[in-house]
C-alpha cells in the first residue's frame, strides 16, 4: 500500500464500481446460503476489503447493516495485532473470532478475517461478519439483560486460526458446534461466511489479473483520499465553532440512576473532533459498549449526515473521536455488552443534536431511540415451552425537508419486523391494537414521525412471563431548531384488572400474565424541526382530520389558527 | 415487412404501448407470417396510437381473432397517484397497518424522506370483529357497524372499497360476511376482500396489495373498457387480452377485476419474448437488459424458465404482493447523467434527463451530459441521422460542450476522453448488475448469453462480454417491438395461492387436495372461458415449506397428477420427498430431528398457446424482393456509407451496414455497426456479428467464429 503512480480518472471510476461490487457479491453469496433468517432476510452481515498493515475499511459492500459498516476494521486490526506478535501469515489462513471487547458491537456477531495474497505477498485482508442465531450463554439468542459480565451472555472467542494455508481446523468447528442450541444454523451460517470469503478471492484474482496489482493498490489510495477529500469539502462548508450536547439513558437495569452521554462537536475548518468526555462511568448492566463499537457509532452518525459519503476509511481522516478512559463507552473486559444497541442510538441523538446547532439543515430530529426488545415466554397445554422474542419500532425524526417518518425502524438498522399475523400463528398471543400512537411526534414547523402502540393479550391457558429491555421512558427523543420533544416510552401491564408500569420504566424481567391479560407498549414518536408557530395551519388541519392529534393538543402546541382551515 | 396483411383471417394481434412509441405485433396464425408497426403512442388517450397501429398492418378489426396488451396504465396510475378515492372497513386496533408497514425506511442513510398512505387515515375505518390464528372466532362480526362504515365512507365520496380482516387467510368467514354487506350498499363493483385477492398470511402485505387493486380498479378497468369499445366500433369482435406481471396473459374481464397483476404487464412481455427467441436460437439460459432512457432492467431465464419473484414495491410502502416476472432495475440509461462528485470521482446516475428533455444533444433544455451524448461524441450513434425519428439531427456540440465543461475540466480529459470515461463507467455499471443477479440466483453469469432488446442495449452490448466475461450476446432481429411480440407468444396463465399452515405430520391430505381442486377448476374455468386456442394445459403445484422455527420457505413443486382437471390422490411420502430433495439441493444438508411444515399452496393454470415460427422474420422470408442469399456482393450491396467511431482507445473507419438486408450467415467483423430503423448494434473490434437463420445478430469473439 505505498505506490505513489497517479491513476487515470477513467481507470479509477471503474474500479470503484468493481471493488464496491466485490463486497455486494459476498454480501449475495452470504445471504443466499445463510440458514438463519437474522442474516437470510434481516441482512444482519457486512463483507469488506481492508488495508493490510492499518486494518482500515478500503471498500465495503452496500447492503451491510448500517453499524457494521464502522466496526469491521477493528476486526481486521485484531487480527494484525494477534499476528505482530508471531508473524507467521500464511495464504489461505481464516480467522474467527466473536470478542467484542476487541471487535465491537456483541457476541452475537461472528467475524472472519482473511488475508488475501495475490503475487506472493499480501495485498489486504478480507472480512465477513455475520449475527449468528445462538452462541451460548446464559439465554437462547444471547439476548440477556440481567448479564453482569460476558460470560453470562455468550461464548466468548478471541481471534484464533479457523484454517492454517488453506487446510480448516475441524477442532475449533466442533467447540462451536457444541457451544450452541442450534449446531445446524451455526454451521449454515459458518459455511455461508466461508463461501463469501472464497467468492471474494476468486473476484479478487480476477480483478489484479485484468489491472495489475499496482493500478489496483493505486486505485485504493485514490479512493481513500477521494472519501477524505469529499469529507473535508463537507466539512469545509460548515461553520467553525464548539457545540455539546447531553442526553441520557433511563438506567442499566441493575441500578435505577440515570447514565449521561455527552457529546461536544468541534469543526476546525476541515476537521472535526468529536469528545465523549463528560460521559457516565462503566456500568454493571449490559448497556455498556467497547471502544470499537463507539468509533463505529460515530461513523454512522457521520454516514447519516453526509449519506453520500463512500464506506471507506477515508471519510474518517479528519474526524478524530475521542472516548474517556473508564467510561460506559470504553468498557474494559468483562463488562456486559448484550444492550449496546440503545447507547449507540443514544449516542448518535447527541451527535445529531450537537450537529443540528452547527447545520439545523444538515441533520435529522432525534429518532425514538430505543429498540424495546421485548419478550413473552409461556408453556403450551402440551408442556411445550415458547417464546415471542421482537423489537419494536417508532417515530422518526424531523428535518428541514419536512415531517419525520411514522413507524420505522432504527438508525442503526435496516431490519423490519414480523408480521403480526405470523406471530400470532407462531405464540399463543392476539395483538389488540398494532396502531399509530397519535400524539406522539414532537411539535415544530414539521413534526416528528408518530410511535406506535402495541398490546399484546395471551392466550394460553398458564398464563406467561414477560420481559422487557428497551429506554426513553424518562428522557425524550428532542427536537432541533426549536422543534420539540416528542412522547417518552411508556410500557405497562394489565394485573387482576389494572394497568401497571415497571419501577425501573424501561426494563423489567418476570412480569406474571394471566391468560387474557395484556402488556402494552407505546413507543417514542421522533422529534420536530423548527419552531411549532412556523407550522403551516393547513398541516396541522390535515393532522388533526387524520386524527394524528386531537384539536386539544393542536390548540395547545400550534394555537388557534388551524381551526379556521376548510379540510 | 411493411405490406399490410390483405387478409389476416385468424390473426392475433400484440400491442405495447410505452411513453413513447405504441408497437404492434400481427401474427397471421394459419401461415404462421408477421408483420410489425410502431407509431407514436398518443396522450392522454392512448385509443388512438393503439388503433393506428393495428389499422397500419391490418384492414378489417374483424379479421382480428385476439388483441393481447401489455399496459404501463396500472403502473402509471400507482407512480402517479392516480386512482380512486378508497376507503378501507378493517379489524377493531388495525388500522394503521397499511400506513406502519412493515417497520422500514426509504432510504438505508440519511434517514429523510416520508410515506404517504395510498388511503388518508379518516377514511379508514374499525369495525368490532377478530379472527384468531387458528381459524378460529375471537369476536364475532358486528354488521351494523358494517354498515355505518360503509355508509361514512360513501358519504366521505369513496368511490371503491377495500375490506382488511386480520387472520382472513385462516377462515374467511367473518371477511365474507361484511363483504356481502357492504356490495348490497355499495353502487358499483369496486368493493375488494382482502380474501379474495390473496388468501396468505401477513396482514401488511395483503392489506396494501388489495388496498393497491381496489385503488386501480376504477383506472384501470376504466381504460381496458374504453380501448375495447374503441375497437368494438371499428368492427372488432374478436377477444381482447392483458398480460399479466407474471408473464401470462388474462382476459380482459380479470384485468377490470384484478388490475394488480397488471403492474409489470409490459416489461413482462419483453422477457416472454426474449426467452422464446433466445430458446428458438438454441440459448436456454439468457440474462435480457432493457435499456431505456432512465434505466437498465435486468432479468434472467435459466433453462427456459423466467425467474419469478413474490412480490415487489412499485413505489416506497406500495407493496404488492403477486408472482410477477423478476426484474432489477438500476438507474443507468441513455438519459442517465455524468456528473463529478465533490471528491474528484466520476459518476453516472442515478439521476437521469429521461427521454424528455433528454440528452443535451436533443436540445431540448437539458445542459448536464448524458451517457447517449457520449455515444454521440465517440461516433456510435449517427448524429446526422438518428433513429427512432423523434428528432431530425442532434447537436452534437453541444454534447462536446456539456461534456467538456461537467467532465472533461475538471478530471483534465479531452472530450473525446471523457465520453469513453462516461461509457465505461456506465457500462461497468451495467456488467456489476448483471453479476449481482446472477449471483444472488446462485448462477455464474458466464453461463448465460446476453440479450439486449430496447432500443439503446446493442450499442452496449459488446461492452457486456468483455465486462461480464459473457461470451455471446445475441441481438433479436426486431429488439424495438420485442413486448409487443411477447404478448402474442405469451401464455395464459393464472396463479392462486391459499395459506394453509400445518406440520407435514399433521397434514389433512383431504384438505389440501380440496385446495387443489378448487385452484384447478377456478383455473380451467378461465381458460374454457377463453376464445383462445390452447395446445396443452400445463398445471403446476408448489408448497412453501420449511423446518419448524425457521421463518425463510422454500418453494417446494410437488409431483400430483391432474388428469381431466381432477387432481389425482396425494401421497404425504411423496411430499416429503420432494421436500426433502430442494432442501438438500438448496442448504446441502437435512436437519435430522426437524419438523417439516406447510405454510401455503402456490398452484399455476397454464393454457398453451400456439407458438409462431420465428424464422418467417427472417431475411429471406420477410416479404422483401431483394436477393438475401449468402454471397460477398449480398454483404457489400448493404454497406452504407460510414463514419469514424472511437473504440478501445483510438478512432477507427467504420463501416455501417444496412442491418435488416444482411443475408443468413453474414459475418461482420468489427469494427463495424449495424443500423436498423430503431436500433444501432455496435460492433468493437475483436468482436464478429454473425447472422443466425432468424435473423438475430450473435456477438461473439472473432477467435470462437465456426
Amino acid at each position: 500500500m505505498n505506490s505513489n503512480s497517479v491513476i487515470d480518472p477513467i481507470t479509477l471510476a471503474v474500479l470503484a464500481g468493481r471493488m464496491e461490487q466485490i463486497a455486494d457479491e459476498m454480501d449475495a453469496t452470504l445471504f443466499r446460503a445463510a440458514f438463519n433468517p437474522i442474516i437470510a432476510e434481516a441482512h444482519d452481515a457486512s463483507h469488506g476489503l481492508y488495508h493490510p498493515e492499518t486494518g482500515d475499511t478500503l471498500v465495503q459492500g452496500k447492503s451491510g447493516l448500517p453499524i457494521f459498516v464502522g466496526v469491521m476494521s477493528f476486526a481486521v486490526k485484531a487480527v494484525i495485532d494477534k499476528l505482530a506478535a508471531n508473524n507467521d501469515l500464511a495464504d489461505g489462513d481464516i480467522f474467527i473470532f466473536n470478542d467484542a471487547h476487541i471487535g465491537g458491537t456483541h457476541l452475537s456477531d461472528m467475524r472472519l478475517v482473511r488475508p488475501y495474497f495475490y503475487g506472493g505477498n499480501l495485498f489486504c485482508y478480507l472480512a465477513s461478519v455475520g449475527h449468528w442465531h445462538d452462541v451460548g450463554g446464559a439465554v437462547p439468542g444471547n439476548y440477556n439483560p440481567a448479564a453482569t459480565d460476558v460470560f453470562q451472555e455468550a461464548l466468548v472467542i478471541p481471534p484464533v486460526r479457523l484454517a492454517r494455508a488453506g487446510v480448516v481446523n475441524q477442532d475449533i468447528i466442533d467447540i462451536l458446534l457444541r457451544n450452541t442450541r442450534m449446531p445446524q444454523s451455526t454451521e449454515g451460517d459458518l459455511n455461508g461466511q466461508l463461501s463469501a470469503l472464497d467468492l471474494g478471492v476468486q473476484r479478487m484474482d480476477e480483478l489484479l489479473d485484468e489491472y495489475g496489482d499496482c493500478t489496483v493498490q493505486s486505485a485504493l489510495i485514490a479512493l481513500g483520499d477521494s472519501a477524505e477529500s469529499l469529507m473535508r469539502a463537507e466539512l469545509k462548508a460548515l461553520p467553525n465553532g464548539r457545540w455539546e450536547a447531553q442526553d441520557y439513558l433511563d438506567n442499566d437495569g441493575i441500578e435505577d440512576e440515570p447514565l449521561a452521554i455527552h457529546v461536544a462537536l468541534e469543526i476546525n475548518d476541515d476537521a472535526m473532533t468529536i469528545d465523549f468526555t463528560g460521559t457516565a462511568l462503566q456500568c454493571a448492566g449490559p448497556v455498556n459498549i467497547a471502544l470499537p463499537t463507539t468509533v463505529a457509532t460515530a461513523y454512522v452518525a457521520i454516514k447519516h449526515l453526509f449519506s453520500d459519503l463512500p464506506a471507506n476509511a477515508g471519510v474518517m481522516r479528519p474526524i478524530d473521536v475521542r472516548v474517556p478512559a473508564g467510561s460506559l463507552l470504553s468498557a474494559q473486559f468483562p463488562a456486559p455488552t448484550g444492550g449496546y444497541t440503545e447507547t449507540i442510538l443514544r449516542m448518535i441523538d447527541v451527535i445529531f443534536s450537537a450537529a443540528a446547532q452547527a447545520s439545523p439543515t444538515l441533520v435529522v430530529a432525534n429518532a425514538y431511540g430505543t429498540i424495546n426488545a421485548l419478550s413473552i415466554a409461556g408453556k403450551r397445554a402440551d408442556g411445550q415451552p415458547w417464546v415471542m422474542f421482537s423489537f419494536y419500532g417508532g417515530g422518526h425524526g424531523a428535518c428541514c425537508d419536512g415531517d419525520g417518518l411514522n413507524h420505522g425502524n432504527a438508525p442503526i438498522s435496516t431490519a423490519t419486523i414480523p408480521p403480526m399475523e405470523i406471530l400470532e400463528a407462531a405464540y399463543p398471543v392476539m395483538f389488540r391494537q398494532w396502531a399509530l400512537r397519535a400524539g406522539s411526534g414532537g411539535a415544530g414547523e414539521y413534526r416528528g414521525g408518530m410511535g406506535a402502540i402495541y398490546e399484546i393479550e395471551v392466550l394460553s391457558e398458564g398464563g406467561a412471563e414477560a420481559y422487557l429491555f428497551g429506554e426513553r421512558g424518562r428522557f425524550a427523543p428532542k427536537g432541533i431548531a426549536g422543534g420539540g420533544e416528542a412522547a417518552m416510552n411508556v410500557f405497562s401491564y394489565e394485573q387482576h384488572e389494572a394497568w401497571l408500569q415497571p419501577p425501573m420504566v424501561s426494563k423489567m424481567r418476570g412480569i406474571k400474565l394471566q391468560q387474557g391479560e395484556a402488556v402494552k407498549l407505546e413507543t417514542p414518536g421522533g422529534g420536530g424541526y423548527g419552531s411549532a408557530q412556523q407550522r403551516k395551519p393547513q398541516q396541522v388541519a390535515r393532522d388533526v382530520q387524520h386524527e394524528l392529534i386531537s384539536a386539544e393538543l393542536a390548540d395547545e402546541q400550534y394555537g388557534a389558527a388551524w381551526r379556521e382551515i376548510d379540510a | 415487412m411493411n405490406t399490410a396483411v390483405k387478409n389476416p383471417g385468424g390473426s392475433v394481434v400484440g400491442v405495447d404501448v410505452g411513453g413513447t412509441f405504441t408497437d404492434v405485433f400481427v401474427l397471421n396464425e394459419h401461415d404462421g407470417t408477421a408483420v410489425v408497426a410502431k407509431v407514436p403512442t398518443t396522450k392522454p388517450d392512448q385509443s388512438l396510437g393503439f388503433l393506428s397501429g393495428i389499422q397500419q398492418q391490418v384492414n378489417q378489426l374483424g379479421d382480428i381473432a385476439v388483441v393481447v396488451h401489455g399496459t404501463t396504465a396500472g403502473t402509471n396510475a400507482l407512480l402517479e397517484r392516480k386512482g380512486a378515492r378508497c376507503g378501507v372497513i378493517t379489524s377493531q386496533g388495525l388500522r394503521d397497518v397499511l400506513e406502519m408497514r412493515r417497520r422500514d425506511r426509504p432510504r438505508t442513510w440519511g434517514l429523510r424522506g416520508n410515506f404517504t398512505p395510498i388511503v388518508e387515515r379518516q377514511f379508514r375505518l374499525e369495525v368490532p370483529e377478530r379472527m384468531l390464528a387458528d381459524g378460529t372466532v375471537h369476536t364475532d362480526i358486528d354488521l351494523d357497524a358494517v354498515e355505518n362504515a360503509t355508509l361514512q365512507l360513501l358519504a366521505a365520496g369513496c368511490n371503491a372499497v377495500a375490506i382488511l380482516f386480520a387472520n382472513a387467510y385462516a377462515n374467511t368467514e367473518n371477511e365474507a360476511k361484511a363483504a356481502a354487506l357492504v356490495r348490497k350498499l355499495w353502487p358499483n363493483s369496486h368493493v375488494t376482500a382482502s380474501h379474495e385477492i390473496l388468501p396468505e398470511i401477513r396482514e401488511f402485505e395483503r392489506f396494501s396489495t388489495t388496498v393497491l387493486n381496489a385503488f386501480l380498479q376504477p383506472e384501470v378497468s376504466g381504460y381496458l373498457r374504453r380501448l375495447e369499445a374503441a375497437m368494438h366500433s371499428d368492427g372488432f369482435t374478436g377477444e381482447f387480452m392483458i398480460v399479466q406481471s407474471n408473464g401470462g396473459v388474462m382476459s380482459v374481464d380479470t384485468a377490470s377485476r384484478l388490475p394488480l397483476r397488471t403492474a409489470l404487464s409490459g416489461p413482462a412481455a419483453g422477457v416472454i419474448a426474449a426467452g422464446y427467441i433466445a430458446k428458438c436460437a438454441g440459448f436456454n439460459n439468457v440474462i435480457t437488459g432493457d435499456m431505456g432512457g432512465t434505466s437498465f432492467d435486468v432479468s434472467l431465464i435459466a433453462d427456459g424458465q423466467s425467474m419469478l419473484s413474490a412480490q415487489t414495491s412499485i413505489d416506497f410502502g406500495l407493496v404488492l404482493r403477486t408472482p410477477m416476472i423478476e426484474i432489477t432495475t438500476i438507474g443507468a440509461g441513455g438519459g442517465s447523467i455524468a456528473w463529478v462528485d465533490k471528491g474528484g470521482l466520476l459518476q453516472v446516475g442515478p439521476e437521469s434527463a429521461g427521454s424528455d428533455p433528454g440528452p443535451v444533444a436533443y436540445g431540448l433544455g437539458n445542459t448536464r451530459p448524458t451517457v447517449t451524448d457520449a455515444n454521440i461524441i465517440l461516433g456510435r450513434i449517427d448524429s446526422k441521422s438518428p433513429i427512432g425519428g423523434k428528432l431530425a439531427a442532434l447537436n452534437a456540440k453541444a454534447a462536446a460542450a456539456a461534456l467538456d465543461e461537467h467532465i472533461g475540466n475538471p478530471l483534465g480529459l479531452s472530450t473525446v476522453d471523457a465520453a469513453e470515461a462516461v461509457l465505461r463507467v456506465a457500462n461497468s455499471r451495467m456488467a456489476g448488475a448483471i453479476r449481482l443477479v446472477s449471483i444472488e440466483r446462485g448462477f455464474d453469469p458466464k453461463q448465460f448469453v446476453f440479450m439486449p432488446f430496447g432500443g439503446g442495449g446493442a450499442l452496449h452490448a459488446g461492452a457486456m462480454l468483455h465486462d461480464v466475461g459473457i461470451a455471446k450476446a445475441i441481438v433479436p432481429r426486431y429488439p424495438g417491438v420485442t413486448s409487443a411480440m411477447g404478448c402474442v407468444i405469451a401464455d395464459m396463465r393464472q396463479d392462486f395461492v391459499q395459506t394453509y399452515m400445518t406440520t407435514l405430520d399433521a397434514l389433512d391430505e383431504v384438505v389440501l387436495m380440496t385446495y387443489m381442486q378448487n385452484h384447478v377448476v377456478a383455473g380451467m374455468n378461465v381458460l374454457n372461458a377463453s376464445h383462445n386456442r390452447f395446445e396443452s394445459h400445463h398445471i403446476c403445484f408448489e408448497l412453501d415449506m420449511a423446518y419448524a422455527g425457521q421463518t425463510h420457505t422454500l418453494a417446494v413443486s410437488i409431483p400430483v397428477c391432474v388428469n381431466d382437471a381432477r387432481v389425482e390422490a396425494i401421497n404425504k411420502q411423496c411430499l416429503t420427498e420432494a421436500f426433502d430433495d430442494t432442501y438438500v439441493r438448496t442448504y446441502g444438508r437435512l436437519l435430522p430431528n426437524g419438523v417439516r411444515r406447510v405454510i401455503n399452496l402456490r398452484t399455476s393454470v397454464t393454457g398453451i398457446r400456439p407458438k409462431f415460427d420465428l424464422s418467417t422474420l427472417a431475411p429471406s422470408s420477410d416479404g422483401a424482393d431483394i436477393d438475401t442469399s449468402l454471397n460477398p456482393e449480398n454483404i457489400t450491396r448493404c454497406e452504407k456509407s460510414g463514419r469514424r467511431v472511437f473504440m478501445d482507445k483510438r478512432w477507427y473507419d467504420t463501416k455501417v451496414y444496412d442491418r435488416l438486408k444482411l443475408p443468413i450467415g453474414s459475418i461482420i467483423s468489427g469494427p463495424a455497426i449495424l443500423e436498423q430503423a430503431d436500433t444501432t448494434v455496435l460492433i468493437e473490434p475483436g468482436l464478429q456479428g454473425r447472422i443466425d437463420s432468424f435473423g438475430n445478430t450473435i456477438l461473439e469473439h472473432r477467435e470462437q467464429s465456426a
